[in-house]
C-alpha cells in the first residue's frame, strides 16, 4: 500500500472514530449512572442530522443557526425520553427499561417515517466544509480536520463538566451510589436529566457531521451507528467517558484498517464491531479502562 | 378435578380446535388463512423465547439469528434440484447441498437442530454474561448471522436470497408443530428442570449455592428455546416461500418479544393469548397505512404508522402493566372450573 493511500485511510479513521467516540459518550454516562443501554440513543444521533434537514428546508434557517437549533432540540428530546420512558421504571427491575428503550427506538424510527418519510434525503454540505483539497495525492476533505478537532473540543467541555462542576460532582456520585446520593440531598433525577442532555446534545453534533461526512440521511441512519457505538464504549470500558473516546477511536481504525489491508473482508464489514464485542466480553469484560462490576449477593 | 377428566377435557378442546381449523381451510379466504399460519408460528417462536427469558431469566436478542439458521438450513433441504441452479445466479451452490434432499418433517427438524448447534456453540461464550450484556451480545451474534448470509454467495445465495421454496407449510403442518412446542414447553416448565430454570431465574446466586450447574442448566433451556426458534423460522421460510437476509433484521426479533412481554413473562397461556392477539392486530392494522375513503371524506394511507402505534402499545405495556396479560399466572382445568362455579353462584 502507498503512504497517500495509508494517509488516506488514517484520515478517515480518524473522521470515524470521532463520530463513534462521540456517541459512545452517551451510552457510557446514561450506563455509567443507570447500568442502562439505551437502545434509543442511536435514533437520538439520527434526530440530530434530520432537525438540522429540516431547519433549512422548512424554516429556512442558515445553516449555522439551524446546526445549534438542531442540537438544543434534540438535547430537549433526550431529556423528553427519559422522562416519559426510564424515569417511570427507576424502581422496575433493570430489563423493564432496556425493553422501553427498544420501544423508543423503534417509536422514534416509525414517527420518523411518518413525518420525514422512509426516503432518504440528501444532505446541504456547506461549500468551506465539503470541497476537497489535493494535497500532493492526498484528497483532503476539510472535514476530515473539523471532525476531530470538534469532537476533542465537545469531549474537553464534557470532561469540564463531569469533573469541574457541581452537576458533574452529582453525576460521578450518583453512578457510584444512587441512594446515598438521594439522601444527601442532591436532586437525582434532575442530574439524570442534565445527563440526557449533555449526552444527547453529543449525539446530536455526531449526527450532523456523521450527515455531512457521508451526505445522505434516513430514518434508520443511527442503528448501525448506536450499535457500533455501544461496543465502542464496552471495548473502552462502560462507565468512563474517556475510555468511550478511545474506544470508539479504536474501532473506527480497526474498521477502516481491515477493510483497507484486507479488501476480500469489506462484506462482513458491519459483523467486524460485534465479532469484536463478543471476544472483548469474554477476556476483558471490564474493557479497557473500566472499573471491575463485580456481582452483588 | 380428576387427571381423567382433565385430560378427557383436552382432547375435546384440541378436536374443538381441529374441527375450527378443518372448517377455517374449506371456508375462509387464503389472506385469513395466511393469517392463521402466522398466528401458529409466532406462538412457537414466542413460547421458545419466554423459555429463554421468561421462564430462565436470560434476556435473549438472538431470535432473529436463530429463525435464520432454521430457515436456510430446512429451506436448501426441500428446495428442488431444478430450483437450486436456476436461483443461484451468483455462484453455484456448493456441492453436498446442491444434491441434498429430505422431506419436509426431516427438513424442518434438521432446521431446528442447526440452530440449537449454533446456540450451543454461542452459548458457551456468551452465557456467563449476565442481564442487558446477554442481550447485546446475542443481538450481536443475529447481527453476524445476517451478515455472513449476505456474503456467502455459494451457500445462502448472498443478498438474492431463495425464492420459490416450496409452500409445504399449510395449516396442519404448522399447528402440529404448534402443539408440540407448546405440549414439549409445558412439561418442561412443570418438571423438576423446570422448577430449577425458574429457580436461576429467581435468584442465581441462590440456586449455585443449592448446588445447581447454573451454566448447564442455561445452557440447556437456551438450546431447546434455539431449537424451536429454528423450527418457527423453517416453517416461516415455507409459508413465505422466499427468504433474504434482510428478512431476519431486528425487527423480526422486537415482534417476538413484544408478544412474550405483552403475554406476560414467565406465562405460557398468556404467551398464547398475546401471539394470537398481537398478530392479528399487527395485521389489522395495516388498514392505518391504506388510504381510508369515508363516503367523500379521503384519509391518505401513512406509511409507518402501523409500527408507531405498536411501539407505543409496548411502551404503554411495559409502563403500566409491566407484568402483561397474564402475569404470572396459567389458565388450567381447575381455574376454569372454579370460575365457572363462582360464575354460576353469582348467577344462582
Amino acid at each position: 500500500m502507498s503512504l497517500e493511500m495509508f494517509i488516506q485511510h488514517f484520515l478517515n479513521a480518524l473522521t470515524l472514530g470521532s463520530l463513534y467516540g462521540l456517541i459512545a459518550i452517551g451510552y457510557t454516562m446514561v450506563y455509567g449512572i443507570l447500568r442502562l443501554i439505551n437502545f434509543a440513543h442511536g435514533d437520538i444521533f439520527m434526530l440530530g442530522a434530520y432537525f438540522v434537514f429540516w431547519g433549512g428546508a422548512l424554516f429556512k434557517l442558515p445553516w449555522g443557526l439551524a446546526v445549534v437549533a438542531a442540537i438544543a432540540f434534540t438535547s430537549f428530546c433526550g431529556v423528553l425520553v427519559d422522562r416519559a420512558a426510564y424515569r417511570p421504571l427507576r424502581e422496575a427491575p433493570r430489563i423493564s427499561a432496556l425493553i422501553s428503550s427498544i420501544g423508543v427506538s423503534f417509536f422514534i424510527e416509525n414517527l420518523c417515517i411518518v413525518t420525514f418519510s422512509a426516503i432518504p434525503r440528501a444532505v446541504h454540505v456547506p461549500q468551506w466544509l465539503g470541497q476537497v483539497h489535493l494535497i500532493g495525492k492526498v484528497r483532503l476533505l476539510p472535514l476530515a480536520v473539523v471532525v476531530p478537532i470538534v469532537s476533542m473540543v465537545l469531549t474537553s467541555g464534557l470532561l469540564w463538566i463531569v469533573y469541574r462542576t457541581k452537576p458533574g460532582l452529582a453525576m460521578r456520585a450518583i453512578s457510584k451510589d444512587i441512594e446515598t446520593t438521594r439522601l444527601m440531598g442532591v436532586p437525582v433525577n434532575r442530574i439524570i436529566a442534565i445527563t440526557f442532555g449533555l449526552g444527547s446534545a453529543l449525539a446530536a453534533a455526531s449526527g450532523i457531521m456523521w450527515a455531512l461526512r457521508y451526505p445522505q440521511i434516513h430514518p434508520f441512519m443511527g442503528v448501525i451507528p448506536g450499535f457500533k457505538a455501544f461496543i465502542a464504549a464496552v471495548l473502552g470500558g462502560i462507565g468512563s467517558i474517556q475510555g468511550a473516546v478511545l474506544g470508539g477511536m479504536l474501532l473506527g481504525f480497526i474498521e477502516i484498517m481491515i477493510i483497507a489491508f484486507l479488501p476480500a473482508l469489506s462484506g462482513y464489514r458491519d459483523a467486524f464491531a460485534f465479532v469484536l464485542l463478543i471476544a472483548i466480553l469474554l477476556v476483558r469484560p471490564s474493557g479497557l479502562m473500566g472499573e471491575k462490576l463485580e456481582e452483588k449477593v | 378435578m380428576s387427571a381423567e377428566r382433565k385430560k378427557l377435557l383436552s382432547v375435546a378442546a384440541l378436536s374443538l380446535m381441529a374441527l375450527f381449523l378443518w372448517w377455517a381451510q374449506g371456508h375462509l379466504d387464503g389472506y385469513k388463512i395466511q393469517i392463521l399460519n402466522l398466528v401458529a408460528i409466532n406462538i412457537i417462536l414466542a413460547l421458545s423465547l419466554n423459555l429463554i427469558y421468561g421462564f430462565t431469566g436470560l434476556f435473549s436478542l438472538g431470535h432473529a439469528g436463530f429463525m435464520a439458521v432454521g430457515a436456510y438450513v430446512s429451506s436448501l433441504l426441500i428446495l428442488p434440484a431444478a430450483q437450486k441452479e436456476t436461483i443461484f445466479l451468483l455462484e453455484p451452490l456448493v456441492w453436498p447441498l446442491s444434491v441434498l434432499q429430505a422431506p419436509f418433517f426431516v427438513a424442518v427438524l434438521a432446521g431446528g437442530v442447526a440452530a440449537a448447534l449454533f446456540g450451543l456453540l454461542i452459548s458457551l461464550p456468551v452465557l456467563r454474561l449476565g442481564g442487558d450484556y446477554l442481550g447485546i451480545a446475542t443481538l450481536g451474534f443475529a447481527e453476524i448471522v445476517r451478515v455472513v448470509a449476505n456474503n456467502l454467495p455459494g451457500i445462502t445465495n448472498g443478498a438474492l436470497g431463495l425464492k420459490g421454496i416450496p409452500h409445504y407449510a399449510n395449516i396442519w403442518w404448522n399447528y402440529g408443530w404448534c402443539l408440540f412446542t407448546l405440549y414439549f414447553i409445558v412439561r418442561i416448565v412443570n418438571s423438576n428442570f423446570g422448577n430449577v430454570l425458574k429457580a436461576i431465574r429467581d435468584d442465581e446466586t441462590a440456586a449455585r449455592a443449592m448446588g445447581i450447574d447454573v451454566l448447564r442448566c442455561k445452557v440447556i433451556s437456551f438450546a431447546l428455546g434455539a431449537f424451536f426458534a429454528g423450527v418457527g423460522g423453517a416453517l416461516l421460510a415455507s409459508l413465505l416461500t422466499t427468504i433474504d437476509p434482510k428478512m431476519f433484521l431486528f425487527l423480526l426479533t422486537f415482534n417476538v418479544l413484544m408478544i412474550v412481554v405483552a403475554g406476560g413473562l414467565g406465562s405460557i397461556s398468556g404467551t398464547v393469548i398475546a401471539g394470537v392477539v398481537i398478530t392479528v392486530l399487527l395485521e389489522w392494522l395495516r388498514f392505518v397505512e391504506n388510504p381510508i375513503d369515508f363516503g367523500p371524506i379521503h384519509i391518505p394511507g401513512i406509511p409507518g404508522m402501523r409500527m408507531v402505534i405498536f411501539s407505543l402499545a409496548l411502551l404503554f405495556i411495559i409502563l403500566f402493566r409491566r407484568e402483561g396479560i397474564m402475569g404470572m399466572r396459567e389458565i388450567t382445568w381447575d381455574g376454569l372450573a372454579c370460575a365457572c362455579r363462582r360464575g354460576g353462584k353469582d348467577r344462582g
